[in-house]
């Protein structure tokens, strides 16, 4: 592991530097793809008609390449973070929309006449008991968005060494020190999966109200779907929660 | 006070409308949707408070719907609807709401709250300190019969019968007088709801709201009801009629097609066995001597039913081979509870009985008589007779539509449906003032026997 650690200097980070940015660069284009998505799946869930042509826009923004969106946007942003995090963000909504407006749908129609009957406002309804409601799918949603984000920054790395462990890639190459390459993807592995499980653990926190036997069948769920790339793993009461656009996972920078 | 049928009605009783009088006014009602199909076609009816109104019909005859319409969840196209006297238009309608209960299928409870906090969402909503909240929710806990080691269990860890309870107490937290209830015990099973039932009956006693029930088994209908709607396909109110009214005298073909078979059978549920003219001469206790045996015996009777010392029964015997010394006994069956179970028990045991002969007990489960299936059809016919009597009365000129309710009504209720004398209180139409019920579970016990 001779290296692994050791970090060239013309990255000017430590390993853990890199790692904190690293983070940064692919969780806060999560975060602001949260909340677009939030408010954009309310007014699908609101105004079905919106929900077909927001899907449309979201998969095709998809299908952009970063560095098409680089191109575009150093003009703009210049070399910068922010030039990567837009696109990162973007890509985020084609899993976060489907997965909350999935999740609200999946409300049990019983449950929001009791909630309209008891005289709760549409705000509150949807604050207090569809959100939290829709808190597993939109969980589901946030893990496939985090670990794809994590694995899309290093195609910061194109634009100028702003790839953060992506940029060990380049360095591979440049040094001829493969050690390099093997300690970005393993970094990058590794803080995915951490991320992944942290995501359930707060879910867990989050839904104490969950039967265990639904968290069972999410794990089967997830296990027979991680192939196909559904972003499934939230709840067994939606049957269609899983469906959102399929190729979330398969993406390569 | 019985409410009034709509035909009959001359008046809406308007200064009436005290604690007995119509609490929600249906007034000439309709809903038309846009495409064209009309789910309520010109509906009026009466709600009256303290008694329990059900609305039963085939799918899509806008029982549901009427049942929404009154806290507005869906808006008439015409006509109105009034409570406690206030047209409901003209009320903030998250308050309106607020002051109704409302039951739904499945009891639709917030699955990511505590059974505490699922209870006492509506007193939150209006503003009370969760202490005062949580405090109310536990004690409706313990009113609809669900331990309190329950509260902070989640809605997945109950059952069915259970989470249609908490509905049940979520409904009632604020003390609203109106509670909707659209089909809640229809996702559970048989013997589950028939407890659900009984308990809404006992709650109902308890605290004497004006309940709009809606469901499509008419057996419910008949068991819960005080006055049952019956709607036909179309959303057109096709009779309106307390229980028992409804399965003597049918107003059209499809509404006697929709009571379904039986009817004079289930139609007993409504008379008192208290008519029935017990034979206590076949009852000896099995210390009796063969001298005292003899004596009981008449050549008609050619078994004696013999009880225990405290009279409590034992079993059938044929005189002969017991005063022989051959002590067996023919199994009693199932008995009747005397003057508080209905005819329809008693005409059951008869059937029922190996000898033919119903067992008539008292409260303490002691023998008072037995009756043949003879005499049970005697009382049959002489309730009929004597509802026919009370029918000519009610109709007749001076006396008003209004005095159906008040001598037959407690005949009715006397046993009726295994309720007990909760039953008989209500349906006498003093509903309110029964406080508690003693009895209840004397009534749980003849519920059994049925």
């Amino acid at each position: 592991m001779n290296g692994f650690f050791d970090m060239p200097s013309d990255l000017q980070h430590t390993w853990l530097g890199l790692v904190g940015w690293h983070l940064q660069e692919s969780l806060v284009p999560v975060l602001a793809g949260l909340l677009v998505a939030l408010p954009v799946a309310q007014l699908c869930v609101r105004f079905n008609w919106l929900y077909p042509p927001v899907l449309w826009i979201t998969t095709v923004l998809y299908a952009v390449p970063s560095l098409a969106f680089f191109v575009v946007l150093i003009d703009y942003t210049g070399q910068s973070q922010t030039t990567v995090m837009i696109p990162l963000a973007l890509y985020s909504l084609v899993v976060l929309v489907p997965a909350i407006v999935d999740g609200v749908r999946s409300v049990p129609a019983e449950t929001n006449a009791a909630a309209v009957a008891m005289g709760i406002g549409p705000v509150r309804r949807y604050l207090r008991v569809q959100l939290p409601i829709a808190v597993p799918a939109i969980f589901a949603g946030l893990r496939v968005a985090t670990v794809s984000s994590i694995s899309l920054v290093s195609v910061g790395a194109l634009i100028g060494n702003q790839g953060a462990l992506g940029n060990l890639l380049a360095d591979a190459m440049f040094y001829h020190r493969p050690i390099l390459a093997v300690s970005s993807v393993v970094t990058t592995a590794v803080l995915a999966i951490l991320a992944d499980a942290l995501l359930v653990l707060a879910r867990r926190l989050l839904t104490p109200w969950q039967p265990p036997g639904a968290r069972a069948a999410a794990r089967a769920a997830r296990r027979g779907g991680r192939g196909a790339g559904r972003p499934s793993g939230g709840r067994p009461h939606s049957r269609d929660a899983g469906e959102g656009p399929a190729p979330a996972l398969e993406r390569v920078p | 006070m019985t409410p009034t049928h709509p035909a009959t009605r001359t008046n809406p009783p308007r200064q009436d409308r005290g604690v007995f009088g119509a609490l929600i006014v249906i007034e000439d009602v309709s809903k038309r949707y846009p495409d064209g199909t009309v789910a309520v076609d010109r509906l009026s009816l009466e709600v009256p408070d303290r008694s329990i109104t059900v609305l039963v019909g085939p799918s899509g005859c806008g029982k549901t719907t009427t049942l929404r319409m009154i806290n507005r969840m869906i808006e008439p196209s015409s006509g109105r609807i009034l409570l406690d006297g206030a047209d409901i238009q003209q009320q903030p309608v998250n308050a309106l709401r607020r002051s109704m209960g409302y039951v739904i299928q499945n009891a639709g409870l917030f699955q990511h709250r505590t059974v505490i906090d699922n209870i006492a969402t509506v007193p939150r909503l209006l503003g009370w300190h969760r202490q005062r909240a949580r405090a109310r929710a536990a004690e409706l806990m313990e009113r609809v019969g669900l331990d309190a080691s329950m509260a902070k269990r989640y809605p997945y860890q109950l059952s069915g019968g259970q989470q249609q309870r908490v509905g049940v107490a979520r409904a009632l937290a604020a003390d609203p007088p109106v509670l909707l209830m659209d089909e809640p015990f229809s996702a559970v099973d048989p013997v589950v709801r028939r407890g659900l039932q009984e308990e809404l009956l006992r709650i109902q006693e308890e605290l004497g709201k004006a309940i709009l029930f809606v469901t499509h088994d008419i057996d419910e209908a008949i068991r819960l009801g005080d006055q049952v709607a019956v709607l036909r396909t179309g959303g057109r109110l096709a009779q309106f009629a307390p229980p028992d009214e409804l399965l003597s005298s049918p107003a059209d073909p499809f509404v006697a097609d929709f009571l379904g078979a039986d009817r004079g059978i289930r139609g007993l549920s409504f008379f008192t066995s208290a008519g029935l003219n017990l034979d206590p001469a076949p009852v000896v206790a099995v210390d009796a001597t063969a001298k005292q045996m003899a004596k009981r015996v008449t050549p008609d009777v050619p078994y004696v039913l013999v009880t225990d010392v405290d009279g409590k029964p034992l079993g059938w015997a044929e005189p002969a081979r017991w005063a022989e010394g051959g002590k067996t006994l023919t199994p009693y069956g199932q008995t009747f509870e005397f003057g508080r179970d209905s005819l329809r028990v008693a005409l059951d045991c008869a059937v029922l009985s190996p000898t033919g002969w119903a067992v008539g007990v008292d409260r303490t489960g002691s023998v008072v008589g037995v009756a043949s299936q003879e005499s049970v059809a005697t009382a049959i016919r002489a309730a009929h007779a004597e509802r026919a009597v009370r029918a000519r009365d009610a109709a007749a000129p001076g006396t008003g539509a209004r005095g159906t309710g008040a001598p037959g009504t407690g005949a009715r209720g006397t046993g009726a449906r295994g309720a007990g004398p909760a039953g008989a209180a209500r349906r006498g139409g003093a509903g309110g003032e029964a406080g508690g019920a003693p009895g209840s579970a004397a009534g749980a016990g003849a519920e059994a026997a049925q």
